[in-house]
């Protein structure tokens, strides 16, 4: 190992890839997180900021736990990084609703969580269906074509942006060393250890995290794993800055502790980060009226759109190279909900230089190839 | 502080917070207040710092007011009315309003 080597290069600068350095950094590691310059298409400035629990685990049922686990350790990960940084991230777990607008989408949603809760070895999570009066008594502004909704005690909420800005200055006063613009081209495995050629030069290090949401596809094969991936887009609309109202997240809209209401969770096969389809954000918006028609007369402020980090079936790819040991993945959709799981339960496992399988194995990417699946 | 070029011109009444004003047909809510001598006509929802219309065409939202109710309206931008309410917003607006 030369002198100048890091003891871990983490390979992706968004919300996955700081709360894994800086739990990296808390045991002690040597850490070099290579980002890319500000045209990166970064989920983590796009995303709805949703701590979130109902719905998560239909078809791989550890998932569910993981989850939760996650929702329980948010509250102290939140309280450490505001220790270190004098920043409040403002996460909130006051429970959450999914609004059904038709007895269909009512029905729709309980088959679903009854599908979620026969599955072997599923934790009960104690998401409950409730009727227009139940909802009413904890949304009291929604809308009489609201005919229920399923509600989560776990789910949350939190100011993602400024967790991206915290998790920053937590990194930066660990001693963690951030690099821009060095967006890695090629990674090698010589000498036990790792050379990652970047557009300004190249980095060595121990080991590897690659936490690079969507282009973790392109990196992964590098060093003997896989990440398959489908990226999706979505949109958002937001409004001016309204006294507060809703003290609940909804899973397609939530009030900011700003005052700005958050409305979104559309789905788009695209990787077009740029524009908007017009329709997509008139349905959002129609929607939200319908739920809570005090929205009706609120101004819009801000659109966008964003690409989602997305596995090819939705759940986490967590793995460690047999061929290039040393190598690891950290991969999800759920940067936020599962970023309290990758700051304090994966990055101590890739620390010590090995998976703790008991907690992890689900997630390995190998679940692709039914044949390997051990 | 602003005073009017001529006195030509029919005049109506609003009302700002309750008080009686006159403007004349064809001012904007905003120059309304303006030429009334209303030194603000809102406070902001992050820091509570009282703000004037500033650009007159519709591009700085520093002059939102609640019209005949409906809040975070363009002061600016619309056109006054005999009989008109008009209300400083304090504030964050009021969802429903």
């Amino acid at each position: 190992m030369a002198a100048d080597a890091y003891d871990v290069a983490v390979v992706g600068g968004g919300l996955v890839g700081v709360a894994t350095a800086w739990g990296l950094a808390r045991e002690g590691c040597r850490v070099v997180v290579l980002d890319e310059g500000d045209r990166a298409v970064r989920a983590s400035r796009g995303n709805f900021a949703l701590v979130w629990v109902q719905s998560k685990g239909l078809g791989l049922a550890p998932y569910a736990g993981w989850t939760i686990r996650s929702s329980n350790a948010w509250g102290g990960f939140a309280q450490a990084l505001k220790e270190e940084t004098g920043l409040d991230v403002c996460f909130q777990r006051p429970g959450g609703f999914h609004l059904a607008l038709s007895d269909k989408e009512l029905e729709a949603r309980a088959t679903i969580l009854k599908r979620l809760h026969n599955q072997p070895g599923i934790v009960d999570y104690k998401t409950e269906i409730l009727d227009h009066a139940q909802v009413a008594r904890m949304l009291p502004d929604i809308g009489p074509e609201v005919v229920g909704a399923s509600y989560c005690p776990l789910d949350g909420h939190v100011n993602s942006l400024r967790l991206f800005r915290t998790l920053h200055t937590a990194i930066a006063a660990r001693g963690v060393t951030y690099l821009p613009s060095h967006r890695v081209e090629t990674i090698a495995h010589d000498g036990g250890e790792f050379r990652l050629a970047t557009e300004q030069g190249e980095i060595r290090s121990a080991k590897v995290a690659l936490a690079a949401g969507n282009a973790n596809m392109r990196l992964a094969p590098m060093v003997g794993l896989e990440a398959p991936m489908r990226p999706e887009r979505g949109q958002i609309v937001v409004t001016e800055r309204l006294r507060p109202f809703l003290h609940h997240p909804v899973v397609t809209l939530r009030q900011t502790d700003e005052g700005t209401v958050m409305i979104g969770d559309s789905k788009e096969e695209s990787t077009d980060p740029s524009g908007l389809t017009i329709g997509v954000s008139a349905t959002e918006a129609s929607r939200a009226v319908r739920q809570f028609p005090l929205l009706a007369n609120v101004n819009v402020v801000r659109t966008w759109s964003a690409i989602r980090v997305m596995t090819q079936d939705g759940f986490p790819i967590y793995d460690e190279s047999e061929s290039h040991p040393g190598a690891f993945t950290v991969c999800c959709h759920s940067g936020v909900t599962l970023a309290a799981n990758h700051a304090l339960t994966v990055a101590p496992m890739i620390a010590r230089g090995a998976l703790d399988k008991s907690l992890v194995a689900p997630f390995s990417a190998r679940r692709f190839h039914v044949q390997e699946a051990g | 502080m602003f005073k009017r070029l001529g006195d030509t011109g029919a005049t109506l009444t609003l009302s700002v917070d309750g008080k009686p004003i006159r403007a004349r047909i064809g001012d904007t809510v905003a120059a309304a207040m303006l030429a009334a001598g209303i030194d603000h006509c809102r406070t902001t929802p992050v820091s509570g710092a009282p703000r004037a219309p500033y650009c007159l065409m519709g591009v700085c939202f520093e002059c939102l007011v609640t019209v005949d109710g409906i809040g975070s309206r363009q002061g600016c931008l619309v056109p006054v009315a005999e009989g008109m309410k008009i209300e400083t917003q304090l504030g964050k607006r009021e969802a429903g309003r």
